[in-house]
């Protein structure tokens, strides 16, 4: 059997909106993909802790209360503490263009904003993975 | 350090990436495994399983918390099932392992079924022996609960909780149907609710119907849970560690470890078996000569495979190394 | 045979946003059943389709009431302010996740939320800036809150006093329907159970001490937005309606005491017709369920007051300018539809808060379908419309179907248990998506006119200075409160809550106290314990 991409689809923040992310997780099983969803409210502490123990190759994270710019570059900080610096981390969501430069520093391969299309987002994932691996 | 080492160091991204390296049955995977199976054998596995809706998430992640509360280290296996038309999986439970989730000591892994039947993902006994070898004390598994037969569970439990709930309609008709035979310790989880007394009530009624036990064997018990807000948990804990001490009394443990090894060993020996049969059938064209004359109804499949079988012992013995008619590395 | 006129036509099939199947032409036949003093029945007569009043806008316009709240409460009133400058009538209270989920502004969990989304209330130390200088005997405040309704209702209610307003005087609303935050919005805190106690808690007091607040808006607005059709919006809103009249006659209550001070609040999404042909049933179904369901015999009972926000959801990121048109279109549905308030989002609300220029748009948009377009001129304009009529039917149909779903599962809250609401909604959420996905749904300028450049947009921002502001309040609160009394009133809240008692007066008492919402909450969430959902796909 191949390698399965598994994705960890993470709502962290007090940020309640879920819509997104139920989408996108439904994008990447029908994609094949295996998707771990770890629910709503989550510290960045339990998301990079999530990621180190299912061994996720991609941290998609969904985020629309504008709390990314303190958010974000902490877990990334945590999964790169924790030897998981090679995670895929993928920002969706509410995120102003002027914002997009930071994560991208920070560590984020790609940010998806508003109106962005699944099947757009499941092929970059794949690639970048593919790439990657 | 290499991989193994840093797994039974405790590092819990080395234990994760070995769990991908055997669900994936990477190259790696079986030279890992054997290098670590001496050190397994030593952690306690209790399997979780019921129908779907009865709160098994919420009650692996209390059981968790508490088994974490005497100072060991826990693992938890939480499968969910894989869709069959696209191959993918959302594994949703650690949603509802918030409490154990926060803790280090809690290493909590999904698994999606992979399109194995029976309630759990072919590679949960290998996970299972990883998590051991990574120095987790006990390990709760949680089936699918996909409300299907779900008792492959027993081969790697050394207890199984079956959990149930009022109110989801034929709950105690479906555990009837299988795995009423394999609880160890049954839970009536939601037990605030309408109906939970009648739910233990026919429980316990089963339980008496049960056919005779020898006079000292275990008797399962029936407990109430809230597992939402952690009553009734301890005592399903008190009951798991009840019987482990029956086992360990009454040498069901030794008895198990050698059902467990067996069972393996019946499997792994099949497998690779057959593997070796087809493969030689394939490549010596048996395989497609039988198959017409079945196709054309001239030989039935049992005939069949009994003349593909002849055919490969008679050419192994031929070739006095048996088992290597195919000419490949085994597994 | 001549052919079939419905053969030919730009698409295939033509169907409503939410999926539903347009014929081509609307006639006699689609509406023969109806009958027009039992099904419709003029302006101001049961069952209200056509309009809850005899005059509607001729007599009163509808509210206009922005959204509004960000950073702490000085920001948020200087905003308030302003929009009663430009002509508003009403206010709308936005809240920031922190104090939506009962947490201080102080909390580890609050960090970088805090006045993100809308105003940081901690204390009743906020919420006195934040009504400084409004006359709360003149203006009416609705105020989105759910879990910790009872809190910030306290916390007005004692500011109110405090101008020498009394509880009599007070008119708004809190938006307290919880049901729909396990089925779609998810600020939740309680389980279910605790939490419908807290609701009928409210009405109780409401019905006895402040008899022109609306003790509650039943929303379908967040199921909607959530990725909900229409009908779905339009049964899951009624469904809960039920279940809290059900609940206040099992806490005890006379149906007529607390049914007049229900409120609703809907969405108007894109498809025009569908929208508004919704709000045309809703007030059927529900003058119906209550006088024939609950026996209400009070007209006030019977009536579904509502209001109304334009789709948040339907605003694209692309080309913002275009959101002031669909908004527009979206608002003259609403009203059409008979609404008692308004809020039209801002063209800027794909991405972030909206600017003063953003909202001065989106006034100004109401006032022109006030004041220009005609259209309040007379009321319920497409009333007997065949089409119109027809989907009306329609969607009450599939929201008797629903009710008929959802009673078999045992009601409202075993169902939320089950998972049927979040499943029914995400169902059709991944739907919507693959349809857009696909073209079969067209959004101008994301998936055709796409081209062109869009001017910038100039962004509301709340910095951190902000987050500073409010701490530096809220621990000035602190230490200056006293401590005993805090303490007391906090002890005599957690005895309250073991027992049977309404907690409106031990919450007034705390908040009187300075009793943070954060400290009044987690005395709550000790005695109730915390509900987490399932992972529902």
């Amino acid at each position: 059997m191949g390698k399965i991409i598994r994705v960890l689809v993470a709502k962290p923040g007090l940020d309640s909106h879920d819509r997104g992310a139920k989408v996108v997780a439904r994008a990447y099983r029908d994609a094949g993909m295996e998707v771990i969803y770890t629910g709503l409210h989550q510290t960045p502490e339990q998301v990079a802790e999530a990621v180190v123990q299912e061994d996720a190759d991609v941290l998609a994270i969904s985020i629309l209360s504008g709390a990314h710019e303190v958010l974000v570059p902490r877990m990334v900080e945590l999964l790169r503490r924790r030897g998981r610096g090679d995670v895929l981390v993928l920002v969706g969501g509410v995120v102003p263009d002027d914002d997009v430069p930071a994560l991208l520093q920070a560590g984020v391969a790609r940010v998806f904003g508003p109106g962005s299309r699944l099947d757009e987002i499941v092929e970059f994932t794949r690639r970048a993975v593919e790439g990657s691996g | 350090m290499d991989l193994a080492s840093r797994l039974r160091a405790g590092d819990a991204a080395a234990l994760a990436r070995a769990i991908t390296l055997v669900e994936n049955s990477d190259a790696g995977a079986r030279r890992l495994l054997s290098e670590l199976y001496p050190h397994t054998g030593r952690a306690r596995v209790i399997g979780i399983t019921g129908p779907p809706g009865v709160g098994k998430s919420t009650l692996t992640d209390q059981l968790a918390v508490e088994f974490r509360s005497e100072g060991g280290l826990v693992g938890v296996v939480a499968v969910d099932p894989t869709s069959p038309f696209t191959g993918g999986a959302i594994l949703g439970d650690r949603v509802r392992m918030t409490r154990g989730a926060g803790d280090p000591g809690v290493f909590i892994r999904s698994l999606a079924t992979r399109g194995q039947l029976g309630g759990l993902s072919r590679a949960t006994g290998d996970v299972i022996k990883l998590m051991d070898a990574g120095g987790r004390d006990v390990i709760l598994v949680e089936t699918v609960g996909a409300g299907q037969a779900e008792i492959d569970i027993m081969h790697y439990a050394h207890s199984t909780l079956v959990v149930v709930a009022p109110g989801l309609g034929d709950e105690i008709q479906a555990i009837k149907a299988g795995i009423m035979e394999i609880g160890h310790v049954f839970v009536v989880n939601k037990a605030d609710r309408d109906g939970a007394d009648r739910t233990a009530a026919e429980l316990e009624m089963m339980l008496e119907m049960a056919p005779d036990r020898d006079p000292g064997a275990w008797r399962p018990p029936v407990i109430r849970t809230v597992a939402r807000d952690g009553s009734g948990v301890s005592e399903v804990r008190r009951q798991a560690d009840a019987h482990w001490a029956y086992l360990k009394r009454e040498g069901g443990l030794e008895e198990g470890r050698r059902r467990r090894a067996a069972s393996e060993l019946a499997a792994m020996a099949g497998s690779l078996a057959e593997r070796h049969l087809l493969e030689w059938a394939r490549i010596s064209g048996a395989w497609n000569r039988v198959l017409d004359q079945v196709t054309e109804r001239q030989v039935d499949p049992y005939g069949g495979a009994e003349v593909l079988f002849r055919e490969y012992r008679e050419a192994a013995l031929l070739s006095r190394t048996p088992g290597n008619a195919g000419g490949r590395e085994e597994l | 045979m001549s052919e079939d006129p419905g053969k030919t036509g730009r698409r295939d099939a033509f169907i409503t946003v939410s999926g539903q199947a347009i014929e081509r032409l609307y006639g006699p036949a689609d509406t023969a059943g109806l009958e027009y003093q039992r099904d419709l029945g003029d302006p101001g007569d049961f069952p209200y389709t056509r309009g809850i009043q005899p005059s509607m806008y001729r007599g009163r316009l509808w509210t206009m009431r922005q959204f509004a709240g960000f950073g702490t409460a000085e920001e948020s009133n200087a905003r308030y302010r302003f929009l009663l400058e430009q002509g508003q009538t009403g206010l709308s209270v936005a809240f920031d996740f922190p104090t939506l989920l009962g947490y201080d502004s102080d909390h580890p969990r609050s960090e970088g939320e805090v006045g993100k989304l809308g105003v940081a209330i901690d204390t009743l130390a906020d919420m006195e800036i934040l009504f400084d200088g409004i006359p709360l005997d003149r203006v009416s405040t609705s105020m989105t809150i759910n879990a910790p309704a009872a809190v910030l209702w306290a916390m007005y209610v004692v500011v109110a006093e405090k101008q020498g307003v009394s509880r009599t005087q007070i008119t708004g609303t809190i938006q307290n329907d919880i049901l729909k935050e396990y089925m779609a919005q998810k600020t939740f805190v309680f389980p279910p159970r605790p939490s419908m106690r807290l609701v009928t808690d409210t009405f109780a007091f409401g019905a006895r001490e402040a008899p022109r607040w609306n003790t509650i808006s039943i929303s379908g607005y967040h199921i909607r937005e959530a990725g909900a059709t229409a009908a779905q919006e339009l049964a899951f809103t009624l469904a809960s309606g039920r279940e809290y009249v059900r609940a206040g006659i099992e806490a005890g209550l006379q149906v007529d005491d607390f049914a007049p001070r229900l409120s609703f609040f809907f969405n108007s999404h894109v498809d025009f017709f569908e929208e508004l042909a919704k709000f045309r049933a809703a007030r059927r179904i529900w003058a119906r369920e209550m006088r024939d369901r609950f026996g209400a015999t009070s007209p006030r009972s019977w009536m579904l007051r509502f209001h109304t926000q334009t789709a948040g959801c339907s605003l694209t990121a692309q080309q913002p300018e275009n959101n002031i048109v669909r908004t527009a279109l979206q608002a003259l549905a609403a009203v059409l539809g008979g609404t008692q308030s308004l809020h039209t989002n801002s063209m800027d609300e794909a991405l972030a808060l909206p600017s003063e220029e953003a909202v001065r748009i989106a006034l100004r948009t109401q006032q022109m379908i006030a004041e220009e377009s005609g259209v309040a001129n007379t009321v319920d304009p497409l009333g007997g419309s065949y089409f119109v009529e027809a989907l009306t039917n329609q969607l009450e149909e599939q929201a008797y179907a629903y009710f008929d779903r959802i009673d078999r599962l045992g009601g409202v809250v075993a169902a939320i248990e089950k998972g049927f609401f979040q499943r029914e909604i995400a169902d059709s959420a991944y739907r919507y998506q693959r349809r857009v996905e696909s073209g079969e749904l067209v959004v101008v300028g994301v998936n055709r006119y796409a081209g062109g450049q869009s001017s910038p947009v100039k962004l509301l921002r709340v910095g951190p200075e902000s987050q500073r502001r409010q701490l530096d309040r809220l621990a000035r609160t602190k230490r200056e409160r006293d401590r005993r009394a805090v303490a007391d009133a906090l002890d005599r809240l957690r005895a309250a809550a073991g027992g049977g008692d309404n907690l409106m007066y031990p919450i007034l008492d705390a908040v009187r106290a300075y009793a943070s919402l954060g400290e009044i909450m987690a005395v709550l969430r000790e005695e109730f314990g915390e509900y987490r959902e399932e992972a529902i796909f």
